[in-house]
């Protein structure tokens, strides 16, 4: 038998999609529904004086409007920050209420105000306009730079500092830069950027009054986590009579992580009116209104010995956390961000702070990479400018400094179980032609072109989150995973999973483990997941985690699968269980010709009279029926890493830069499905080239959004991009039984730093993301005019 | 209100139509063909590419009144007799998809292209889909599957 595990088996959830029969939550209509339309702020930071329904009430098909007074006389709690951060002088954060629809202060503009429910969409929009809100306009705060030197936004929450978090030993770091050699310096700017899934936010809240039974359909990658924050935060319904369905899902990329306002608001009122309520955002609303990702502003120093070897690394952060402290908006640019600043080095001492600060903007939180893009760019494009100052190849400056045995105990938390950093160096090395790079710019020179090239040797951690790790640094909550495995009587299975697939390929990737576990065609494997009512509670997707954690607990219920198979066979057999071997779906005992198929053992163990025979298959002290559940905690997180080398040329009359060769050679431990893993690593790339050269959130000084719409938003298209060449090179993981390492995030990780030394080698001096031609010209101009004068 | 008569996915459809309705809220809510999807406001990000007349059109930008007379094609109008249409069949072999939203805008629009340039290459595949934004993809796939569909098509 092949095995499927590593096997490019095509995706078994394509047909749908690609015939048009995708069953996302816009797609679904209710009997007797209504229609929602939120009335948003358009202030980003105003009090609110006095909010006058009656005109919308009256409006042609208004069924109800509701305000923040009714959720808050009905004590619905607001949303929360799932991870509580102590700052240096030991107390705890400080955060905002969020209530669903805001009380007497609105804080970004899209803010939520009041919900006007219609008989139509039409109605409702129409309606929404009549409901007339007067507000006292106050100066907004956007910079987060400026934030801690503001007026306070909320009252008691100085400097508008959520937290000071601090990691590392600042003595022993101190004393590092003061015996320094040399030491290098950068400021940055991590740039604030919209996650965009192509499908918008949605939800459909329907209240059964006679069951008592709340649905809210949503487009969550988490729908358990979700329905648990809506219930035991929000209160709005007991999480025994509370579903919540993710049907598919077009996309999350972070920002479908967290309960929304417009989730809570939706499956309040449903109950409120006892009908169906739908909303669907309109994409100008999901710029407003999702939270947005990055928007670091970061001074990082590296301290260099007379062998250039790295001594120490110091950090100071300023990270944006908008108007409110979204889900994971406190635990992301701490425990994700501030440990991966070590990058893949063997640095003796660092030390990291980050001031987290309120703005009169959009929430921040979560991104494709949370957190370690920001790491990862910081440490990539100092250890650039490094080799650059003290004259040395980027490619042997950095394995001068690179982490060589493993284990590896950093100075910050990981624990590094396993990588190969040279591996993938010199394979991505070879694959690119580095040798040959200066030919290359040579003749894109004779075309006008500055060419650059850059690198970006990246380390992630993935898995989130093993509770021992995460809880021995101080979170108050780990990351497990559920799955439940079970066979049906007739030999085909159900695999049920807490993850959530919103297209990374659950359906396919875990049907190969089971696949392969078992011993079962892969046709006779369903993958369910999205349905509170149907799996075990499970923490869903993100933090390259489905796989690592997910598929790990699969992969645990189908070893206790065998195992009872194993005892029932035996009975059947007349041996004993130690006597018997499981090997592709046969139960064989051994030293015998006698054995049974899994398929024979699910039949005897569902349906145990089956035979005729007056004694039971099922041997004494052992229950019918086969399905075994699993709950999987890792040891620890899986670290993947990989190198990255981009090429770009920049025309240097209009300033347009493009990447024109890209190599990404990965460690991603053990890979299921090659063809899903490269689809994986070509999106994240195309985000993190996204964020080097194009992607901007804007807001202006009065705190509007400038780049609310596609227009004004520059999102990746086809044009943008060359061919990525991309290689692997393995190294399995020990912390989980598959080995595997996660590859969601890698591209996103790696590419802003690989593209942004690129096209500072190319043009030579600094230049901040996204690197426009506007930008770039500026700066290309700049140096010609700082010649010319000198 | 005006009287529409358009053929969608081969079946003549006459009906009372607000005069303000757009294609792709027409098709969708009325005639329940939810594979058109609806990604953006300002007719950018090309998940509702439908054909018309069997060209590509975003169908968010048009109003079903100035369709009358006309043919529409969906992607539920792609496969015949429950056989994928080339243009699918590369899709899901060069995993041309992730989350499946912006795939049948996607998939509409390269049959256009494969219908006015039988054997583009790899730039003018680019060029053509730019009108048409996958956030999941990084179109690399969705290339290739163009030009495998391109061989057999």
């Amino acid at each position: 038998m092949t095995s499927l595990v590593g096997s490019r088996v095509e995706r078994k959830e394509d047909k749908k999609f690609l015939t048009g029969k995708g069953r996302y939550t816009s797609d679904i209509n209710l009997v007797h529904q209504t229609y929602a339309c939120f009335v948003r702020s358009p202030h980003a930071r105003a009090k609110i004086v006095k909010i006058d329904i009656e005109k919308a009430l009256k409006a042609p098909g208004v069924v109800k409007v509701f305000t923040g007074d009714d959720i808050a006389k009905e004590k619905i709690g607001g949303l929360i920050a799932g991870w509580k951060i102590v700052s240096q002088d030991g107390k705890d954060m400080k955060v905002p209420d969020h209530p669903p629809l805001a009380k007497s202060s609105v804080n970004y503009v899209g803010d939520h105000v009041a919900v006007v429910i219609a008989e139509t969409l039409e109605n409702a929009k129409n309606a929404a306009d009549l409901v007339n809100v007067s507000y006292k306009a106050m100066k907004a705060i956007v910079d987060p730079g400026e934030s801690m030197d503001s007026d306070e936004i909320y009252e008691g929450i100085e400097q508008n500092l959520c937290f000071d978090f601090v990691l590392g030993d600042k003595g022993k770091t101190d004393d590092a830069f003061s015996s320094a050699d040399k030491v290098i310096e950068l400021d940055l700017r991590n740039n604030r950027l919209i996650p965009n899934a192509m499908e918008p936010r949605a939800c459909i809240g329907d209240y059964n009054s006679s069951t008592d039974d709340l649905t809210l359909y949503t487009t969550s990658q988490n729908p358990h986590l979700s329905r648990l924050v809506l219930s035991a935060f929000g209160g709005i319904h007991p999480e025994h009579k509370f579903r919540v369905v993710a049907p598919d899902v077009g996309g999350g990329f972070g920002s479908k992580i967290y309960a929304y306002a417009e989730d809570a608001v939706v499956a309040w009122a449903s109950k409120k009116i006892e009908r169906p309520i739908k909303w669907v955002a309109e994409r100008s609303e999901s710029f407003l209104s999702d939270c947005h990702g990055r928007d670091h502003i970061t001074n990082v120093k590296l301290a260099l010995d007379k062998d250039n070897k790295i001594t120490g690394l110091k950090v100071n952060t300023i990270a944006n956390i908008g108007a409110y402290a979204s889900l994971f908006s406190t635990v992301t640019p701490t425990y994700l961000y501030a440990p991966l600043i070590l990058g893949v080095y063997d640095i003796p001492t660092a030390f990291c702070n980050v001031k987290a600060v309120f703005t009169n903007t959009a929430p921040v939180d979560a991104y494709r990479g949370a957190g370690r893009p920001e790491a990862t760019y910081l440490i990539e494009r100092i250890i650039s400018k490094a080799a650059k100052e003290v004259g040395m190849d980027q490619a042997e400056f950095r394995k001068n400094n690179f982490i060589n045995k493993f284990p590896h105990q950093q100075c910050l938390v990981h624990n590094i179980d396993s990588g190969d950093y040279r591996a993938h160096l010199d394979k991505a090395l070879e694959i690119s032609d580095y040798k040959n790079f200066k030919n290359r710019k040579s003749e894109s020179a004779t075309k006008g072109k500055l060419r650059g090239i850059g690198f970006s040797t990246y380390l992630e951690a993935c898995g989130i989150a093993p509770s021992a790790v995460v809880m021995s640094i101080g979170a108050g909550v780990g990351l497990w995973e559920s799955a439940e495995v079970r066979f049906n009587a007739t030999g085909n299975v159900s695999v049920f999973t807490g993850a959530h697939s919103h297209g990374q390929g659950h359906a396919t990737t875990f049907a190969q483990i089971v696949g392969d576990k078992l011993g079962v065609a892969i046709e006779n494997i369903d993958v369910i997941h999205g349905d509170t009512d149907k799996g075990p509670f499970g923490m869903g997707t993100y933090g390259s985690r489905s796989l690592a954690v997910g598929g790990s607990a699969i992969a645990k219920a189908c070893d206790k699968i065998i195992e009872k198979g194993k005892k029932v066979a035996a009975h059947m057999l007349e041996g004993k269980a130690e006597d018997v071997d499981f090997k592709e779906g046969d139960f064989i005992l051994k030293n015998s010709n006698k054995k049974k198929t899994i398929g024979e053992i699910a039949f005897a163990c569902y349906l145990p009279g089956q035979y005729g025979e007056v004694k039971s298959p099922l041997p004494e002290g052992i229950e019918p029926g086969l399905k075994e559940t699993s709950f999987y905690d890792p040891v620890n997180f899986s670290f993947p890493a990989g190198t990255h080398i981009c090429e770009v040329e920049v025309d240097q009359d209009s300033g347009e830069t493009k990447v024109v060769k890209y190599t990404a050679v990965d460690d991603f431990g053990t890979i299921i499905n090659p063809m899903i893993v490269e689809g994986q690593v070509h999106g994240g790339l195309a985000q993190g080239i996204g964020q080097a050269l194009y992607e901007n959130s804007h807001y202006d000084k009065s705190g509007q959004l400038t780049t609310a719409s596609y227009m004004d938003y520059t999102m990746p298209r086809a044009d943008n991009f060359p061919h990525f060449k991309i290689d692997y090179t393995t190294t399995p993981a020990t912390s989980n039984p598959l080995g595997s390492k996660g590859c969601g995030e890698a591209g996103a990780i790696a590419a802003p730093p690989a593209v942004m030394n690129a096209v500072i080698d190319a043009i030579e001096t600094e230049v901040s993301m996204p690197a426009t031609a506007e930008k770039v010209w500026k700066k290309i101009k700049e140096k010609h005019s700082k010649k010319e004068a000198a | 209100m005006v009287t529409t008569n358009i053929k969608v996915n081969g079946k003549k459809i006459s009906k009372e139509i607000s005069d303000n309705t757009l294609l792709s809220d027409f098709l969708r809510d009325t005639l329940a063909l939810t594979g058109t999807h609806v990604g953006c406001d300002t007719s950018q990000c090309g998940a509702c590419t439908v054909h018309l007349n069997g060209n590509s059109i975003k169908s968010c930008t048009i109003l079903v009144a100035d369709c009358d007379g006309s043919e529409i094609t969906t992607i539920e109008g792609l496969a015949t007799n429950g056989k994928m249409h080339p243009m699918q069949e590369a899709f899901k072999k060069n995993h041309g998809l992730q989350c499946g939203f912006c795939t049948p805008g996607m998939v509409m629009s390269a049959v256009d292209l494969l219908q006015k340039n039988k054997n583009p290459n790899e730039k003018e595949i680019r060029d053509w889909l730019e009108g048409n934004i996958c956030r999941c993809t990084g179109y690399q796939n969705i290339v290739a599957a163009v030009k495998d569909a391109s061989t057999k098509m």
